[in-house]
């Protein structure tokens, strides 16, 4: 039995993992010429279900948990556990306190704590919330390593083609806002990739603003991912100058050596959503949709890929079952 | 019966469309508002190529007149062009007109707005202005074209309700018989009784109910309140008075004093 799966961003190469991890044989194909066309490859890589809990349903806190876990077991020594910090500019204190309301999983933090945990941002705020039990990765790192051990596993990684290379028993079509789902809207993204190396933070860093909230995320060497913006279009256009300046703004609101720091990359892509913003696993005859992952891919990717992989199995079954009658 | 523009509505609640946690939860609170008209900012979701579609189609499928806004323009021309685009988006010639004056504070720039509104009404649209509460240019804005007034109660967002009463009463009394709509500053239910009790038309909010912690309950708590409000207004209530004033007689009583 072969399952075809159509994609390879989080989602794709997740399913994949938890294929090949249930003994079925998988060719993966991606029509870009490598990973870096996916939405993923854009994100922000926050493993923070209790962050994310202030706009999102429940359900987003409760399957985003298990993320951790897997992302740890999955890529051991990728997964960074240094918690995510949240703070606002002191005008904007009233919503951290709004924050705060709709959350869980946090400790206020006076001045001095905050310095003690990121000593580069000591005086700057009078208070903030410290989610100790979230965690980040480098979400190009993680697709890459996820692929070398997927490929490594014995699966097929076919990528410029949209033919598979043998016949497939069930096909899962993984490729977000490409896949033929009339019930998916695109929300653009924009995020800027800045090399600060005067900066020096180890975890991401949550500035609430009452119109244009941002997070910044540290990667290796002095680069800090800074996004993103939620813009109900399809538009894949260039990052505005407009989205620009605000994602700007506030790095530098956040710290001012970020005045200092070089634009390395301005990236704009679209994540897929359905109308409840959650993502849906639908089995169709011999096609299986994982899709819908909005800003929650590696968040949601491991608990949707392991419901999928089960559903996939369960229906191979059913069928060599029939097949032998 | 509220009536703007010719068209009479029964709902006085005109609700936003930004900032929901996702579009199923913005149609379930809508759906308990009761709203029959809403807003919806066309600068962001489009980014210069109309291309939000899919948003559009959910926001039609609700099946409620929409009220394009010109959200974060900062300047007549950019308003302008936004209403153009939104008169062929959504095929009406509605239109809520908002010139920003300041990036920060989210203050109209009434110079700006007056102008707009004479360019857009002598176009044909129907103006609906996001103004203050200054009665002078109320007065503009009804010689631009507008036939509605919408002025705020206090800065956007901000969620304080009427910080300036008497100049509301005063708003109200100078401009009877124009449909008057309190847009933005409301952040409670009782704010909104409070102006529908003062005899403003209707109230147009948006983060007040996206934002609070459940938008749908949040959305049926406020038509709530304006019906309560309007209701309130239409019995007219007591004027406040400065002595006590028993409700059950006095008369046969002994008066020591």
């Amino acid at each position: 039995m072969k399952v075809g799966i159509k994609g390879a961003g989080v989602a794709g190469l997740a399913l994949a993992h938890e294929l090949i991890s249930r003994g079925v044989q998988v060719e993966l194909l991606e029509k870009n010429g490598d990973l870096s066309a996916s939405a993923s490859w854009l994100a922000g890589g926050m493993l923070a279900p209790w962050c994310e809990r202030e706009s999102a349903e429940e359900d987003v806190l409760r399957l985003g948990q298990t993320s951790i876990g897997w992302w740890s077991k999955v890529l051991p020594g990728q997964i960074r556990h240094k918690g995510t910090l949240v703070v606002a500019a002191p005008r904007d204190a009233g919503e951290l306190n709004r924050f705060a309301s709709r959350t869980s999983g946090f400790t206020w933090l006076d001045s001095d704590a905050l310095g003690a945990l990121e000593p580069d941002l000591a005086g700057r705020f009078a208070k903030g919330l410290h989610f100790a039990g979230e965690a980040h990765l480098d979400p190009r790192q993680a697709l890459t390593a996820l692929l070398a051990k997927v490929s490594a596993s014995g699966a097929e990684a076919s990528f410029k083609t949209e033919h598979f290379a043998s016949a497939t028993d069930l096909v899962a079509d993984c490729t977000g806002m490409a896949a033929p789902d009339p019930h998916l809207r695109p929300v653009r993204g924009e995020m800027l990739l800045l090399h600060a190396p005067d900066v020096s933070l180890s975890r991401p860093v949550r500035f609430l603003h009452p119109r244009i909230p941002v997070y910044v995320v540290p990667r290796d060497n002095g680069v800090f991912m800074v996004g993103a913006t939620m813009i109900e279009s399809g538009d894949r256009e260039a990052v505005s100058v407009r989205s620009t300046m605000e994602l700007l703004n506030a790095a530098y609101g956040l710290h001012p050596g970020f005045a200092e720091a070089k634009i390395i990359e301005t990236g704009a892509g679209l994540r897929p959503a359905y109308p409840d913003n959650l993502p849906r696993v639908t089995l169709s005859g011999n096609t299986l949709s994982l899709n819908g992952f909005y800003r929650h891919g590696f968040l949601l990717a491991p608990h949707f890929a392991m419901e999928a992989a089960d559903r996939i199995v369960q229906h191979l079954q059913e069928k060599s079952l029939e097949a032998n009658h | 019966m509220f009536e703007v523009y010719g068209e009479p509505f029964a709902s006085r609640f005109l609700l936003g469309t930004a900032q929901y946690p996702s579009p199923q939860i913005l149609a379930d609170a809508v759906r308990a508002s009761g709203a029959e008209i809403l807003t919806v900012s066309l600068r962001r979701e489009t980014a210069g190529s109309g291309t939000g579609g899919r948003f559009w189609d959910l926001i039609r499928e609700l099946n409620v007149k929409v009220l394009p806004n010109t959200a974060g323009c900062h300047s007549v021309k950019e308003a302008v062009t936004t209403a153009r685009m939104a008169r062929d988006l959504f095929r009406t010639d509605w239109i809520k007109l908002e010139v920003i004056g300041h990036h920060d504070s989210l203050q109209p720039d009434v110079f700006g707005l007056v102008e707009a509104a004479s360019i857009l009404s002598d176009d044909g649209f129907k103006v609906f202005p996001y103004t203050t509460d200054d009665i002078v240019v109320g007065e503009r804005l009804l010689e631009a074209g507008c036939q509605v007034l919408m002025p705020w109660c206090a800065p956007i967002g901000s969620a304080k309700g009427p910080v300036n009463t008497d100049a509301l009463r005063a708003y109200r009394s100078h401009f009877s018989g124009v449909p008057l709509v309190v847009d933005a500053g409301l952040g409670r239910p009782s704010h909104a009784a409070a102006v529908l009790e003062l005899g403003f038309d209707a109230v147009l909010l948006n983060t007040a109910v996206a934002k609070a912690g459940h938008p749908v309950a949040m959305a049926k708590a406020f038509a709530m309140a304006i019906e309560a409000g309007r209701l309130a207004c239409e019995a007219q209530p007591l004027e406040p008075r400065d002595m006590a004033v028993p409700s059950t007689p006095v008369l046969g009583m002994a008066v020591f004093e």
